[in-house]
């Protein structure tokens, strides 16, 4: 049995040479790239998790412990490195800050991370990075850095260290910056100035003591503070892992609804905790629950918030500062960077301030966004730290929503940078005017219903979108510019003028400003409100004066078309308002409303290269075309156009054709023929012989392994020009089916570009014999009519040389005749006609020579004549073959040359017939038929042997 | 057949010296007219194209039907089809939106695929080689007419959706939820914008689809090869798990279009599918043409 894997057949099965070479470099290349993809990235660091116990506390003498995460570069092992202390969130845990500890430590920083008092496992309860303690306990983790071999020093006990923190980690920083000179750098993202500020906020410029509790955020910090949570790093804004029972990753601190003592890692072995307070320190505490209580706060409370706020410590910061703000921030608006920038700054500390879209509503904001602030907070920390890079510029920059994005269905933002800070006033100020008359608002009851502005941790779309933005009815006043003649970017606070009048004699109010569509959709930007505590208010509005309101600051941009819309309400969710119920009335003051903007020009992003990578690829095609183009012309220029001397004035000249198939099958292995002016040469073979072949080659299809053809002495290769001198029929017609016999032959003629009386359309059709049913569709036409509409087009414009394969296929025996006399006329007067077939009577009738070609050879070729040769044979059909060939090998020159069941070919040679057969009779053998044999019959079957298999079965 | 007679005519005088015969030249074969009037008498292409203004016909008519009260304001494009009766060029818009992702691909990849396939499947190939028409002229022509045809379709169906959209729904402002809304001569500068982007996108499937109809005889297998690897794209598309690799398939930007409705317009992803869609294009093409130019014609 053969093996079925034989070589031969493996070797079929293969893709051969070339292309197997193309297919492995493609499935190589896949590979690579899947490979590339998928490649767990190896860490560059590794991590020490310690809980360390540290002497903190007013008088440096109350342990706590600290759960502590070291993540140690690979670079530590060689040389000592520069520190990060990375603070998280409130609520959060050292977890929360992982993803950027990591990013950090990869980037060559030792990065201590832990989780603060009073969170997850740490220990102690928490005093709102108060300096005795959060600031103290850090202090101490400086301490302890300095310590450690690995970490760079720049004197003993002085660590290199950079702090970076967002939130409740970026206050941190400050403060710890303000009472700690051994830091270097810091970084605060989306934290405060002043706490009691930001808590208890008054736009008119009161006190906190006067300021409008924003009891929906307290609420959930308070609630969150037992709890374990994730907190803002102002970073990567979630966590990439929290596996110590955060809230998912989305909302940048804990979720409401977590109260105290739910914390998974708050000790439970010890005494319980107190449930009103949770984890927080007793004064927090009671501070909270005042405030709460009453919606107001009292100095106490205000003092204690205050120490808890870098307001008052900012002139002892030297540690260059990077301030990262977000503007869609309820909690710590834009104004809080503000502040601490300009008591930064004042000292002459080196200070750069960045907006970005996110913050504690919009979490890290865009991709775009949070790729700019890891940017610099990188260029701030490599610089002033690492002191590996160079000095970071001064620009503002800041972004601005642009929309959805239309891949991923994020929002996208532009960056905008200008070269210095503008602060919250921005660099110069539109005017806008916007009316209405006086309007009686009421204060509802225990502020319910109340308006909604922002829901905390409802994300960005909230605040974006307005989808939650409502105003009670009678509850608010409206205020309305005309349409805008042109777009405003606002960046910055604007204000406005508002007068107020109420029997009470005190208002909460809180100002808005939508931007409204032509539509009559209004977008309250980033859900941001302005709350007004006025006191003093007098019963009429004629004798109220006009107080100046700051709104908040914002990033945006207002349509031309779009107007903009004061809304000034009493009742905001998250706020506390008064409970009793009261009207007041409210009126716009004199002052327009005034808007800050800033000139800035948009920060070029990778789409800039993208955009001149596009325009180099266009180039490079371009060039490359025309490289092309110009090779191609200066190859054809260069093309031989001499003529072989020898074979100038010859049709058709093939010389030593060999042609072999990609799968190593040889269809021609050796042709030599020629066709001279005055012939027609038949190309005569049994099926497979190569004739077919060998015509391809002639009309340029395929390229020939080996060998030449000329034609009137031009080398012929694919698409020479010398083609267009041969008419061909190559393996049948080929048409367009739903074209009518004339429309084809003229499409065909349009396609040479030859001019249309060159084409001989009448004879051509003349030919073709078509009748009327050359217009009719070619789809409708029987075999032979196709395939004299094919000869018609052979001839078309009159080629010197025609090549005709198998022309009387389909065709009837009077056209067929018809058609031997067409091509013995037309190669007269210079032309040739070359005929390949196999029937042979038709080569014999029709051609002045002939080639025999067999197994891709040529077996004989010349005039038909000589290929027939003198002796016509005989087929004798006789009663007694033995006797007869007995009798007819005994005359002289005749020869049998086959016998077959009673049938003998007798070559007479020259002897004749009824001679031969008068023998035949007269040795008494019965003749029953005599039949002259048709002689190139007879010759081809000499040639080629009986055998039809022709070379397509080898 | 008739009796005929062959005018005895030599003609050897006029021969060029390139051995070529009188009045041709290898760069007037194939006219981009005669090349065109081809395809244009065919019955696919006058469907194709007939169809194209068909369709937001029926669009039309089919929202004729809208009852008004059903929710159709979901999915990422929701606001596309809510807003697509609010005008004519929120209509021509919500047309290309529906056509884009699969009629504009079997239409281009039917333009390009069938081209060079079509002619190997009835035989005429050969002839056109052997007039002789040089085979990256032949090429070049065929692609030239196959875009041409490609793009006129794109311009049908948008044009007519514009024209019939105007016509029923007015000339208004281009409204979306992912921006604020357009002055109608803003929005149709947006509009011609996308129809740009798009043209830039289906290069990919026009490359595609013509390396396939040289590789192949087989028209049906050019054009349905085409199409079936553009959804495999975008069924790999779908697979975040892919992550880089997905910013590598020809289908990943397709989408991107959408950024041109946004204020200011969002081009980063435009431009990265540009540079994809022109790479891909450039890859096809070049392979069809070392391809054509190389192989043995025995169809």
């Amino acid at each position: 049995m053969r093996s079925p894997f034989s070589a031969a057949r493996l070797r079929r099965a293969l893709p051969t040479g070339r292309r197997a070479v193309a297919a492995s470099v493609a499935v190589a290349l896949l590979a690579a790239l899947v490979v590339w993809a998928f490649w767990p990235d190896r860490p560059g660091f590794r991590t020490e998790s310690a809980m360390l116990t540290v002497q903190s506390g007013p008088g440096g003498n109350e342990p706590v412990d600290l759960d502590t995460t070291l993540y140690l570069p690979r670079a530590a092992a060689d040389r000592q490195v520069p520190a990060v202390l990375l603070a998280h969130g409130f609520g959060g845990t050292k977890n929360s800050v992982r993803g950027d500890a990591e990013e950090f430590a990869d980037r060559g920083y030792a990065v201590l991370t832990w989780t603060a008092r009073g969170f997850g496992r740490s220990g102690g309860q928490i005093h709102l990075d108060s300096p005795d303690h959060e600031v103290r306990d850090a202090q101490r983790l400086l301490d302890w850095l300095a310590d450690r071999p690995e970490i760079r020093t720049d004197a003993p006990g002085d660590p290199r260290v950079g702090v970076v923190g967002g939130s409740y980690g970026g206050a941190l920083a400050l403060l710890l910056a303000a009472q700690d000179q051994r830091v270097d750098a810091i970084v605060p993202m989306i934290t405060w100035n002043d706490l009691s500020r930001s808590f208890l906020p008054e736009s008119t410029g009161g006190e906190p003591t006067a300021g409008v509790f924003k009891s929906g955020w307290a609420g959930i910090f308070f609630g969150g503070g037992g709890a374990a949570g994730s907190g803002p790093t102002g970073i990567s804004g979630s966590t990439a892992e929290a596996p110590e029972g955060a809230p998912a990753p989305g909302p940048p601190s804990p979720a409401p609804g977590q109260g105290p003592g739910t914390a998974p890692g708050a000790p439970t072995a010890a005494a319980l905790p107190d449930p009103a307070c949770g984890r927080f320190a007793p004064d927090v505490c009671a501070a909270y629950l005042r405030i709460a209580a009453t919606g107001q706060a009292d100095q106490a409370a205000v003092d204690l918030l205050r120490r808890s706020s870098p307001a008052g410590v900012l002139d002892r910061i030297e540690a260059p500062t990077l301030l990262v703000q977000g503007a869609a921030d309820t909690l710590f608006p834009l104004g809080e960077a503000d502040a601490n920038a300009q008591g930064i700054a004042a000292n002459g500390t080196p200070v750069r301030v960045a907006w970005f879209t996110g913050g504690h509503d919009g979490g890290a904001g865009p991709r775009s966004d949070s790729d700019r602030v890891k940017f610099l907070t990188v260029q701030w920390l490599d610089h002033y730290v690492a002191q590996t890079a160079p000095e970071p510029g001064d620009t503002f920059t800041f972004s601005r929503i642009a929309g959805f994005d239309a891949m991923d269905r994020g929002l996208v933002a532009t960056g905008y940078r200008t070269a210095d800070y503008p602060g919250l006033g921005g660099q110069s100020r539109a005017e806008v005017r916007v009316s209405g008359p006086a309007q009686p608002v009421a204060n509802p009851p225990a502020g319910n219903p109340a308006a909604i502005s922002s829901v905390p941790f409802a994300g960005s779309l909230s605040s974006l979108l307005s989808g939650v933005a409502g105003d009670i009815p009678g509850q608010h006043a409206r205020f309305e510019s005309e349409p805008l003649t042109e777009a405003v970017d606002i960046v910055g606070s604007p204000t406005v003028q508002i007068r107020a009048a109420s029997a009470t004699g005190t208002a909460v109010l809180f100002a808005k400003l939508y931007d409204v569509d032509q539509e009559g959709a209004a977008t309250l930007p980033s859900g941001l409100i302005a709350p007004v505590r006025l006191t003093g208010l007098p019963a009429s509005l004629d004798a109220a004066q006009p107080v100046t309101v700051t709104l908040p600051a914002i990033v945006h941009r207002v349509e031309a078309g779009h107007r903009l819309r004061l809304v000034v309400a009493t009742s905001d969710q998250a706020y506390s308002t008064p409970i009793e119920p009261a009207v007041h009335t409210v009126a716009l003051g004199d002052a327009p409303l005034s808007l800050p903007t800033v000139d800035s020009d948009p920060i070029p992003t990778e789409a800039v290269l993208w955009r001149w990578i596009l325009a180099g690829l266009l180039a490079t095609i371009v060039l490359g075309l025309v490289v092309v183009v110009a090779v191609v012309r200066l190859r054809h220029r260069r093309q031989d156009t001499s003529v072989h001397p020898e074979y100038a004035d010859t049709p058709l000249a093939v010389r030593r054709l060999r042609k072999e198939y990609a799968d190593g099958f040889v269809a021609v292995s050796e042709v030599d023929f020629e066709v001279h002016p005055g012939q027609v040469v038949g190309l005569l073979g049994p099926n497979g012989a190569g004739k077919t072949t060998t015509l391809r080659v002639l009309m340029g299809l395929t390229q020939p392994t080996a060998g030449e053809i000329y034609v009137f002495g031009h080398r012929l290769v694919p698409g020479s020009p010398v083609l267009s001198r041969i008419g061909a029929l190559v393996e049948g017609p080929g048409f367009l089916p739903h074209l009518s016999g004339l429309e084809n032959l003229r499409a065909y003629w349009q396609a040479t570009g030859r001019p249309a009386a060159d084409a001989h359309f009448e004879q051509a059709l003349e030919i073709a014999g078509l009748g009327s049913s050359v217009h009719r569709k070619v789809r409708k036409y029987s075999h032979g009519m196709r395939q004299r509409l094919a000869i018609a087009q052979a001839m078309l414009g009159l080629p010197e040389l025609l090549v005709l394969d198998e022309p009387t296929d389909g065709l009837d025996p009077p056209q067929i005749a018809e058609m031997r006399r067409v091509l013995q006329r037309y190669a007269t007067d210079g032309r040739a006609v070359l005929v390949s077939s196999h029937l042979l009577a038709e080569v014999e009738q029709t051609c002045t020579h002939a080639v025999v070609v067999n197994k891709g050879r040529i077996v004989a070729s010349g005039p038909v004549e000589d290929i027939v040769g003198d002796s016509p044979s005989v087929l004798f059909e006789v009663g007694d073959p033995d006797a007869a060939r007995a009798v007819l090998t005994g005359l002289g020159g005749v020869r049998v040359l086959d016998d077959d069941d009673g049938h003998l070919v007798v070559d007479t040679n020259g002897t004749a017939r009824s001679e031969v057969v008068a023998e035949l009779v007269r040795a008494g053998i019965a003749v029953d038929r005599v039949v002259p044999r048709r002689r190139l019959e007879d010759a081809f079957l000499a040639l080629v042997g009986e055998n039809s298999r022709g070379s397509g079965d080898r | 057949m008739s009796e005929s007679t062959v005018e005895p005519t030599r003609r050897t005088t006029d021969v060029a010296p390139s051995g070529a015969a009188a009045g041709y030249r290898p760069a007037r074969t194939l006219p981009f007219a005669a090349e065109f009037r081809r395809q244009a008498s065919r019955r696919r292409t006058q469907l194709a194209l007939g169809f194209m203004v068909l369709l937001p016909l029926i669009i039309l008519i089919a929202f004729q039907f809208d009852t008004g009260d059903d929710d159709n304001g979901r999915g990422e494009f929701g606001s596309l089809v809510s807003f697509a009766t609010s005008g004519g060029l929120n209509f021509t818009l919500f047309t290309i939106f529906v056509s884009a992702s699969f009629l504009l691909v079997v239409v281009v990849a039917l333009f390009c695929g069938d081209t060079v396939a079509s002619e190997a499947s009835w035989g005429s190939l050969r002839y056109l080689l052997a007039i002789p028409v040089p085979r990256a002229r032949l090429l070049a022509v065929k692609l030239l007419v196959a875009l041409t045809y490609s793009a006129l379709a794109l311009v049908l169906l948008a044009g007519t959706a514009l024209l019939i959209g105007t016509l029923r729904y007015g000339w208004s402002p281009l409204r979306s939820t992912v921006a604020a809304q357009l002055e109608p001569g803003e929005g149709l500068l947006r509009l011609l914008a996308v129809l740009g982007y798009l043209a830039v996108v289906l290069l990919v499937v026009a490359g595609l689809a013509f390396l396939l109809s040289v590789i192949t005889d087989a028209a049906l297998g050019a054009v349905g090869g085409a199409v079936l690897l553009w959804i495999l794209s975008s069924i790999l598309d779908q697979i975040t798990a892919l992550g880089a690799i997905r910013s590598f398939l020809p289908t990943h930007f397709s989408n991107a279009w959408l950024g041109l409705l946004s204020t200011p317009v969002q081009t980063d992803d435009i431009v990265r599918g540009a540079v994809s869609a022109i790479c891909y294009a450039t890859l096809f093409w070049g392979l069809a043409f070392w391809r054509f130019t190389r192989k043995d014609v025995v169809s």
